[in-house]
């Protein structure tokens, strides 16, 4: 009983390092810091496809991350798949025309949805619909087109002959 | 044949049995730990011994793991030229699996055959017993601080060896590999989410505390009172605890990132 | 058999017990009566449950028949909490010692007075050397129980048992394995404190000659039944062989030396099956 005191440190100490370790995976683990409970508007928009997109997908302009996706679903009557995005208050000045493209980050990377601010006056606020929308690329069939197409240039040079 | 099947049944009734006394053990400590909570001192004992005395196996394991996830990561990620996710890889195999699992494992090895060694020599001296008759619960006195304690030490534990993992992994990925540093932590902070991530960490390793020191606790209490009996019981706490760790972990992976 | 003198002398009394283990009848219907301020002993060879007794007295265990009653309580249908209550005025002394032995001297003895009351520090300080100066081991008060001898671990343990001044004590074995001085100082701690604290004590043992020599009433058991009871003159004079036998320690007599076994000359000769 008589180091009660040095065990106080050191359980006072004990208690302290496990903390940190909590509040660094919290800060400079996740995603914590950079996209907490900050406020968001939510804008929609329709792709013929949404690839590889998930839930949580980056959503970017510039190559700066502003907001994330947070629902992804396939429309009956269109079918066509529509994506929901947060994006931050404080990027609340992009244009109604904007286009919205699904891209790859690198060749094999995760998909993500990626903003090009058009040229109108007017803003997208909660709830608009972005209308001019590019789809994912989809690797298969680009190789299968790719393919197709060396094929019948193949064939008709074959033809020249 | 008709040998074997009255044989079945009978451990079966007995691991029944053992489950059974066991769940009443549990409600009695779980009611015992109101009254720890007016005696702040029994629980500091206990987390002095539990927790401060886990620290130096869990740091330096957490280190090493993390150290051997950047070394092995960087190898096969730099096949695919996706170094800079090294980050990612280091981070989510600690938070998600790693730090809880391995941390609830060198626990149980640890803290929880300790705990065991130590109830079952508690009774088989007679210690309890005597306590007993002067009027004293050993559960509310000896059993539920020790539960108290490794349930609140294991989150902590993990959270640590989880972060000195990735540091750990920082040091041989950006230090001595040449990943860019930048990339390992901004890729991190991309795709760990703390929610899905880190709390399911968290509670994952609360659940492994709350069982693993279920586990000790009981096996020490319920031990025949020999030398040969606590003997038995320690080493029935690692493996019993080990099954129950991968087990549950098992679930609660299939529970918590099953659909994303 | 039956001593249905239960007067208002009686402080606890056995009445019918029963009790076995798996199939082995430990008490077959037995019924014993301990006097206030006396020291009574039950004695018995190893292995006839007088363990057992003492903790079925003290509420660890639970009778298959019968009743036990401790000052007028029976034992077995308090509630949790007036058991706790009752074991507050009842010390047990075990063979071990049980002391705890995360704690000193002075902390084991001071544990019974931190958990049970709010007496200050002081107060507890003069208590428990008031305790361990009554048993002789004042000087000891700083040493761990691996450091004292069996001896000495005993008498802490009473020193222990004495803090809450109970009224009474039971005493497992307290002679087993004891060098004759410390089997000497044990007989006369507990007849004086059996004397000076106006205790009731029960005492299980089979070392004869030390529990002759304090008890004032013995109660001798053998297969779960009492054998012979009385005051120790008495038992001396006891008519039954088997008494005769335990009390002078003979090797043989109604008790064989050889465990029951078949014949030893067709064992020998047998040429059957290894063991």
């Amino acid at each position: 009983m008589q180091h009660t005191a040095t065990q106080d440190t050191l359980v006072g100490l004990f208690v302290a390092a496990g903390i940190a370790g909590l509040f660094f995976l919290a800060l400079q683990v996740s995603n914590l810091s950079s996209f907490g409970d900050k406020d968001t508007y939510t804008v929609t928009a329709s792709f013929e496809s949404s690839g590889g997109l998930k839930i949580k997908s980056a959503v970017s302009a510039a190559g700066v991350k502003i907001g994330k996706v947070t629902d992804i679903r396939f429309d009956p009557k269109t079918y066509q798949s529509v994506v929901s995005m947060a994006i931050e208050t404080k990027y609340n000045t992009l244009p109604e025309d904007t286009t919205a493209s699904i891209f790859t980050a690198g060749l094999l990377g995760e998909q993500y949805v990626n903003l090009e601010p058009g040229g109108s006056e007017d803003v997208l606020k909660n709830g608009s619909k972005i209308d001019i929308t590019q789809s994912a690329i989809i690797l298969e069939k680009v190789i299968g087109q790719f393919l197709f197409k060396s094929a019948e240039e193949k064939a008709q040079g074959d033809k020249k002959e | 044949m008709m040998q074997f099947f009255q044989r079945l049944g009978a451990s079966t009734r007995t691991s029944f049995t053992k489950l059974g006394r066991a769940t009443y053990f549990l409600l009695q400590t779980l009611s015992g730990i109101l009254s720890v909570l007016p005696r702040p001192r029994l629980l500091m004992n206990q987390l002095f011994s539990v927790g401060v005395l886990s620290f130096l196996i869990i740091t330096i394991s957490g280190l090493f793991v993390g150290m051997v996830l950047g070394l092995q990561g960087f190898y096969i990620l730099s096949d695919f030229g996706a170094e800079e996710s090294l980050g990612i890889m280091v981070a989510a195999s600690l938070v998600r699996e790693l730090g809880p699992v391995v941390t609830a494992l060198l626990f149980a090895g640890r803290a929880g055959s300790a705990l065991t060694a130590e109830i079952g020599l508690m009774k088989a001296t007679e210690q309890l017993s005597g306590m007993e008759m002067m009027a004293i619960d050993p559960i509310r006195r000896i059993i539920s601080p020790r539960f108290l304690a490794g349930f609140i030490s294991m989150p902590l534990l993990a959270s640590l060896f989880s972060a000195i993992g990735i540091i750990g992994g920082q040091l041989v990925g950006t230090g001595l590999l040449g990943v860019d540093d930048g990339a390992y932590w901004s890729q991190m902070q991309n795709q760990i989410d703390f929610y899905d991530d880190i709390i399911n960490g968290v509670i994952k390793s609360i659940i492994f505390g709350f069982v693993t020191s279920w586990i000790a606790l009981f096996e020490g209490y319920d031990a025949i009172p020999t030398s040969e009996g606590v003997s038995r019981a320690t080493t029935r706490t690692v493996v019993n605890s080990a099954f129950s760790i991968l087990g549950l972990d098992f679930i609660l992976t299939a529970l918590m990132f099953g659909d994303d | 058999m039956d001593n249905s003198n239960s007067s208002q002398n009686t402080l606890v009394s056995v009445r019918n017990l029963t009790f076995s283990r798996g199939n082995n009848k430990i008490f077959d219907d037995i019924s014993l009566d301990f006097e206030r301020g006396k020291i009574t002993a039950i004695m018995g060879p190893s292995g006839t449950g007088k363990t057992t007794l003492l903790k079925l007295i003290g509420g660890q265990l639970y009778p298959e028949q019968g009743t036990i009653t401790v000052d007028g309580q029976n034992v077995h249908r308090l509630r949790r909490k007036e058991l706790y209550e009752l074991r507050k005025r009842m010390g047990m002394l075990f063979q071990s010692g049980a002391l705890l032995t995360d704690m000193n001297v002075y902390d084991n003895v001071a544990f019974p007075l931190r958990e049970h009351t709010h007496l200050t520090e002081s107060m507890i300080r003069s208590l428990v050397l008031m305790k361990l100066q009554a048993v002789g081991l004042r000087g000891a008060h700083q040493l761990m129980p691996n450091e004292l001898s069996g001896g000495m671990a005993r008498r802490v343990a009473m020193a222990r048992a004495i803090a809450l001044d109970p009224m009474m004590i039971l005493y497992d074995e307290p002679f087993t394995g004891q060098d004759p001085i410390s089997m000497g100082v044990l007989v006369l701690l507990i007849k004086a404190l059996n004397e000076t604290l106006g205790l009731t004590s029960i005492i299980v043992s089979h070392d004869v000659q030390e529990t002759a020599q304090i008890a004032d009433y013995i109660y001798v058991i053998s297969n779960g039944k009492v054998v012979d009871h009385g005051t120790p003159a008495q038992i001396e004079q006891s008519s039954s062989e088997w008494v005769q036998q335990f009390m002078k320690g003979a090797a043989d007599g109604p008790v064989h030396f050889h465990y029951p076994a078949k014949e030893y000359v067709d064992d020998l000769l047998s040429t059957g099956k290894r063991y």
